[in-house]
């Protein structure tokens, strides 16, 4: 049995970590409705911006001159993978790591053994888990989540879709959590470029005046659409994560109740086995006398 | 006609309006009611509008601009405040 001492010092650990998750428990509470917040803000945006593009490839078939939706053989890969800055929020970002490379095995396991994948993390854990391994990456962007502001956040995309049109890439996806709800994260796995053709809802046809030309606001739009998809994928991640984490540390507090509750029976069953003995001395050592 | 002026970080405007005035690519123009359908991406620079009490401006950096069926919907890449 361990000393009553020892059993003291542990209890006085454990409620101190316990202090520790429950409060970051609630920081990560009160991030978590910034950041959905944020997501809410997005949302008219990135609804209005694919109305508009929806209307405009309604108009005629400007698709075909769209440099971001060509089509080539893939021989290069960029993968963009987001993940958070910290730590302490369970299985979120050792997800997004196996996911990365389990995408690379099932889709460019040759492009890869060529070392032709490239992965651009986006988040430091991604950045420091896959500098240690055989990969490639790109490593001047995965600073995004000390400043979520949209210039900032999308210089990343803004980086891909450069090396897209000047042909150092042939495809590239993009690999985030979605947040569903504080306990869930939907694994999200997406073609960024070439660009999915968009689907058409069928509406009445607009004829719209240009201004400068068509062409010109189309070249304008796409850009700014893969822009707002990545930063809803950051967002997304982003709010993800903290209800990861809020999981986690809750879990962390259970468990550190558990842990106190055992540690508590044991002091006070040492410390009525100390006092027993001592009165068994006492009476003992009265006998002796008497 | 309803103006709306969002960019990715938060909406800036929505409301009713009389006129409003657009830093266009190829220079600056005015939208009154019952405009005809219209899509012009718009420079850095100041959209100016006035409803029935007051004037307003809101300083953009770059955008788009939609005019379709007394809607005015503004896109903008941010605001500077």
């Amino acid at each position: 049995m361990p000393s009553l001492k020892e059993v003291k010092n542990r209890i006085t650990s454990i409620l101190s970590t316990q202090q520790i998750t429950k409060a970051m428990k609630m920081v990560a509470a009160a991030k978590l409705r910034r950041a959905q917040d944020n997501i809410i803000q997005l949302r008219p945006y990135a609804s209005k911006m694919n109305g508009l593009l929806q209307n405009l490839m309604m108009d005629s078939d400007v698709d075909e001159s769209n440099a971001y939706g060509e089509e080539r053989e893939v021989n290069r890969v960029l993968i963009m993978a987001v993940t958070s800055d910290r730590g302490l929020c369970g299985a979120f970002n050792s997800n997004i790591h196996k996911e990365v490379i389990r995408h690379i095995d099932a889709n460019y396991k040759e492009i890869h053994a060529n070392g032709d994948v490239h992965i651009l993390p986006l988040g430091k854990k991604g950045f420091d888990y896959f500098r240690k391994r055989n990969y490639t990456i790109v490593d001047d962007f995965w600073e995004v989540f000390s400043d979520l502001s949209f210039a900032n956040a999308t210089k990343g995309a803004v980086f891909a879709m450069e090396k897209f049109l000047n042909r150092e890439y042939d495809r590239i996806d993009i690999v985030y959590n979605e947040f569903k709800n504080v306990a869930t994260q939907i694994m999200r796995v997406e073609q960024f470029l070439p660009v999915l053709p968009v689907e058409l809802k069928v509406k009445e046809e607009v004829e719209y005046i240009y201004q400068p030309s068509k062409e010109a606001i189309v070249s304008d739009l796409v850009p700014k659409s893969l822009k707002t998809q990545v930063y809803k994928a950051l967002l997304e991640s982003n709010a993800s994560e903290q209800g990861a984490r809020m999981t986690a540390m809750d879990q962390a507090t259970d468990n550190a109740g558990e842990l106190l509750k055992d540690l508590r029976l044991t002091y006070n069953r040492t410390r009525q086995a100390a006092i027993t003995k001592e009165i068994n001395e006492i009476v003992a050592g009265a006998d002796a006398l008497g | 006609m309803h103006l709306y002026i969002v960019t990715p970080e938060k909406k800036v405007f929505e409301g009713e309006v009389l006129a409003a005035t657009f830093p266009g690519s190829d220079g600056s123009f005015q939208v009154l009611n019952n405009h005809a359908p219209l899509v012009s991406s718009l420079k850095d620079g100041l959209i100016e509008y006035r409803d029935k009490k007051d004037e307003y401006e809101t300083e953009i950096t770059g955008g788009v601009v939609e005019v379709l069926n007394n809607k005015v919907i503004v896109l903008a890449e941010g605001v500077i405040e």
